[in-house]
């Protein structure tokens, strides 16, 4: 479904972020996007959207070459939930931004109510509707934000740390729902927990290079390569193991 | 409430209005907006003494205002910072033209008081057709009936992003003026100093959330075309839409041709003559 081979990208020619990046993802698989802070996760999401084009290697999607030329075609297969929801939101009400992407891609207004109200249901918001969105909450938000990506009904859905600025519950609400979701998911985050919730395979990233593709239970698992890579061994795995501690 | 927060739930509210109503109308945008550049286009052109013959073009305000509930004290607080710069522009005109051209009792009217006047009503009134027309078609349907009018994509999606950038930059700089008084407290308003960066800071920050906007727009299939309808627009609305712009452009050029105020007046005030 997702081929990435020998993908390498610099911002302004000489600054180089994702260095020599390969792997390959199946339909209907979860896949984690680990890493510290600037080490390119959010540059490698936005290469497989087709924001950034100007890779060196091969990216493809379903087949087909993400690139210029595809854009159309890419972007009708993929959906990114942005991390700042306020960003991807823009219209006056919830309907309105859901039936977006539906309108802008020809359906008649009967198929973009059925599409919506799917969506919707999905998330369950369906009574968020007609709220506007500078009246809801940021968790209300990001099931909205969620809400406008499925009413395209993509193969492959993009998360960018999904659960930033979520309280617990709105957190558990979001895993279920990226649990019942069908088709690739790629997620990045910082949020191991949920990583370890959600996914069955990680791909961990440090200073855009690929350092480990493969089982999560294997990676999260794995102190010292965590540690390496700047990150730490999920809390719920720190708890269970007894070792929690203060890092200063 | 501060004013920024109120200035950006006033232009929240107002387009969820606008939204809100041109979903139910059956009035195609198209039609609306050719009948708003009509109305400005014949409003301008009206001598710049003719105030009788401005005052007739009210009625299509009025009438459009009482059919779409659109209410006028809502829209002029909306619109009043607008209309002072009309008030003020006009304000020089008694000072320009000091030729006398009528005189009511004791009282000389000179061209430039006639023009100031004239200037307030037309200000007022295009405005106010303005504010009319993106009530009742929301910018969706206006960026919608300026590509049907064969506007260029990149024009429309200019339109488009300035439109969604006045909020974004709306809420930035609320944000970093909240930033701002919450480590200086007791000053008021931003200092001086600050300005220089203030105003830098402001506009990358604004520039890159404006882009996620856009990204996010292009994400979801936005290439600068506006496939959709409005159900019943295009079915039953057709008629009604053109009716609806000949019939106002039609009453426009009578009331731009024809001296139709003064004759009403006339006819009230001496009926048997």
């Amino acid at each position: 479904m997702v081929n990435l081979d020998h993908l390498t990208f610099t911002y302004d020619g000489n600054r180089e972020v994702l260095s020599d990046i390969s792997f390959h993802l199946k339909a209907g698989e979860t896949v984690g996007l680990i890493g510290a802070n600037g080490a390119g996760k959010s540059t490698l999401l936005k290469i497989l959207t087709g924001l950034l084009t100007d890779y060196k290697g091969q990216v493809k999607l379903d087949g087909m070459d993400v690139n210029k030329k595809n854009l159309a075609a890419v972007r009708e297969k993929t959906g990114y939930v942005f991390q700042d929801s306020e960003s991807q939101l823009f219209l006056s009400t919830v309907y309105e931004d859901v039936a977006f992407g539906p309108r802008n891609y020809g359906y008649s207004e009967e198929e973009v109510q059925k599409k919506v109200m799917s969506a919707l249901q999905q998330v369950h918001i369906e009574e968020l509707k007609d709220r506007p969105i500078y009246r809801m909450s940021g968790g209300q938000k990001k099931l909205a934000a969620i809400a406008t990506i499925l009413s395209m009904e993509p193969e492959v859905i993009l998360f960018d740390e999904p659960s930033v600025g979520l309280d617990p519950k709105n957190r558990r609400n979001l895993i279920n729902i990226i649990n019942r979701i069908g088709g690739l998911k790629i997620i990045a985050s910082h949020d191991l927990d949920m990583i370890f919730d959600t996914c069955d395979k990680t791909i961990l990233i440090e200073k855009g290079k690929l350092i480990f593709y493969g089982e999560t239970a294997k990676i999260l698992t794995d102190q010292r390569l965590l540690e390496e890579s700047g990150l730490e061994l999920p809390l719920s795995m720190q708890i269970r193991d007894g070792n929690r501690k203060i890092n200063t | 409430m501060s004013k920024l927060q109120q200035a950006i739930d006033n232009l929240h509210e107002a387009d969820r209005e606008a939204a809100k109503r041109s979903g139910k109308s059956r009035i195609h945008p198209v039609s609306r907006l050719c009948v708003c550049m009509a109305y400005i286009g014949i409003v301008v052109s009206f001598h710049k003494y003719d105030v009788t013959g401005l005052l007739g073009m009210s009625l299509f305000i009025i009438i459009t205002g009482i059919l779409e509930d659109l209410s006028f004290i809502r829209g002029f607080q909306r619109i009043k910072y607008i209309l002072v710069f009309v008030v003020l522009l006009g304000a020089v005109n008694p000072f320009l033209d000091k030729g006398i051209v009528m005189q009511t009792g004791s009282i000389a009217v000179t061209g430039g008081m006639l023009s100031m006047i004239t200037l307030l009503i037309k200000g007022i009134l295009t405005v106010y057709c303005a504010y009319h027309m993106f009530m009742c078609t929301g910018i969706e349907q206006l960026c919608r009936a300026l590509r049907c009018l064969k506007v260029p994509k990149g024009g429309v999606t200019v339109v488009l992003l300035i439109y969604r950038y006045i909020i974004v930059l709306l809420k930035e700089i609320q944000r970093m003026s909240l930033a701002y008084r919450l480590r200086a407290p007791g000053q008021k308003g931003i200092h001086i100093k600050a300005w220089g960066s203030f105003a830098g800071l402001l506009l990358l920050r604004s520039m890159e959330r404006a882009q996620n906007v856009y990204d996010s727009m292009l994400l979801r299939g936005y290439d600068g075309e506006f496939r959709y309808e409005i159900l019943g627009q295009e079915k039953t609305g057709k008629g009604l839409s053109i009716a609806y712009t000949a019939g106002w452009i039609g009453i426009f050029i009578l009331l731009r041709c024809f001296p139709v105020v003064q004759m009403v007046g006339d006819m009230i005030i001496s009926p048997g003559r």
